[in-house]
């Protein structure tokens, strides 16, 4: 069964999901906790990749933080609410679609910055007992997936 | 005091924040490289967020991997922001500042 895509854009406009139970099971946890973490410890340094400064000028970035920062906020945590409660979906709107890409890419965010990954982060160069392995794999699991979903949007935009 | 006639090289050394021009020049969105953004998914957003070609999308991409930024779109200062939120909102590292 898995010589299909596991995300594929349908002819409708839609998006099929085809992921076993595992995978679904970790897409509702991960973006629980990230809500989590945006509400009860917004002020966690891995957060500050999700909200990078505008200006240079700190009058300039606190007017436009006092404009734009719940709608942005906002728009992260209803992602991040999208996919969990989509997890199990085998078929996504597109907006949904989006919803999940999006979230999965603030998931990686954050995930990242805590593991500090660089652009040639590899598993097979980590000593056996490095205590990231498992973040480090999940990392990549999200990329990849993330990696599906563009690949399935992209049949729209090319 | 500088006028907006005054050649542009007059102003070039002596940027202020509250120069007159602050209204009269363009502001320039930056879109910097960051090793999280897959290369995939930096082009798909500026395909949709401005309409740009793939081939388009691809090479300003290419530009933010190499060099380590890329201007992505240019205006008003209301445009600009515009642009930085919606960025900010797919999670890319953009910042704005005169022209």
């Amino acid at each position: 069964m898995w010589n299909q895509l596991r995300i594929e854009r349908t002819r409708d406009g839609d998006y099929a999901v085809r992921l076993p139970e595992g995978e679904r099971e970790l897409l509702r946890r991960l973006p629980e906790e990230l809500r989590a973490v945006l509400e009860l410890a917004p002020e966690d340094p891995a957060l500050r990749r999700l909200f990078p400064r505008t200006y240079e000028d700190d009058q300039d970035e606190a007017a436009y933080r006092e404009l734009m920062g719940d709608e942005l906020l906002n728009g992260r945590r209803r992602a991040l609410q999208v996919l969990a409660e989509t997890a199990e979906a085998d078929r996504l709107t597109a907006e949904q679609a989006q919803a999940w890409l999006t979230a999965l890419n603030d998931l990686r965010l954050v995930l990242g910055t805590r593991l500090e990954v660089s652009e040639d982060s590899l598993l097979g160069d980590l000593p056996d007992d490095d205590p990231r392995a498992p973040d480090l794999a999940l990392y990549a699991y999200l990329s990849w997936l993330q990696e599906q979903v563009i690949e399935a949007m992209a049949t729209e935009l090319s | 005091m500088s006028t907006t006639l005054a050649p542009a090289e007059v102003d070039v050394e002596q940027p202020h924040a509250d120069d007159d021009s602050e209204y009269d020049r363009p502001w320039i969105v930056i879109v910097w490289n960051d090793p999280i953004n897959l290369m995939s998914y930096v082009t798909l957003v500026f395909q949709k967020l401005f309409g740009y070609s793939k081939a388009r999308a691809t090479q300003l991409m290419l530009q933010v991997h190499n060099e380590g930024k890329a201007v992505v779109s240019s205006g008003t200062r209301e445009k600009a922001e515009h642009d930085v939120a919606r960025l900010h909102g797919h999670g890319l590292w953009a910042t704005m500042q005169r022209d």
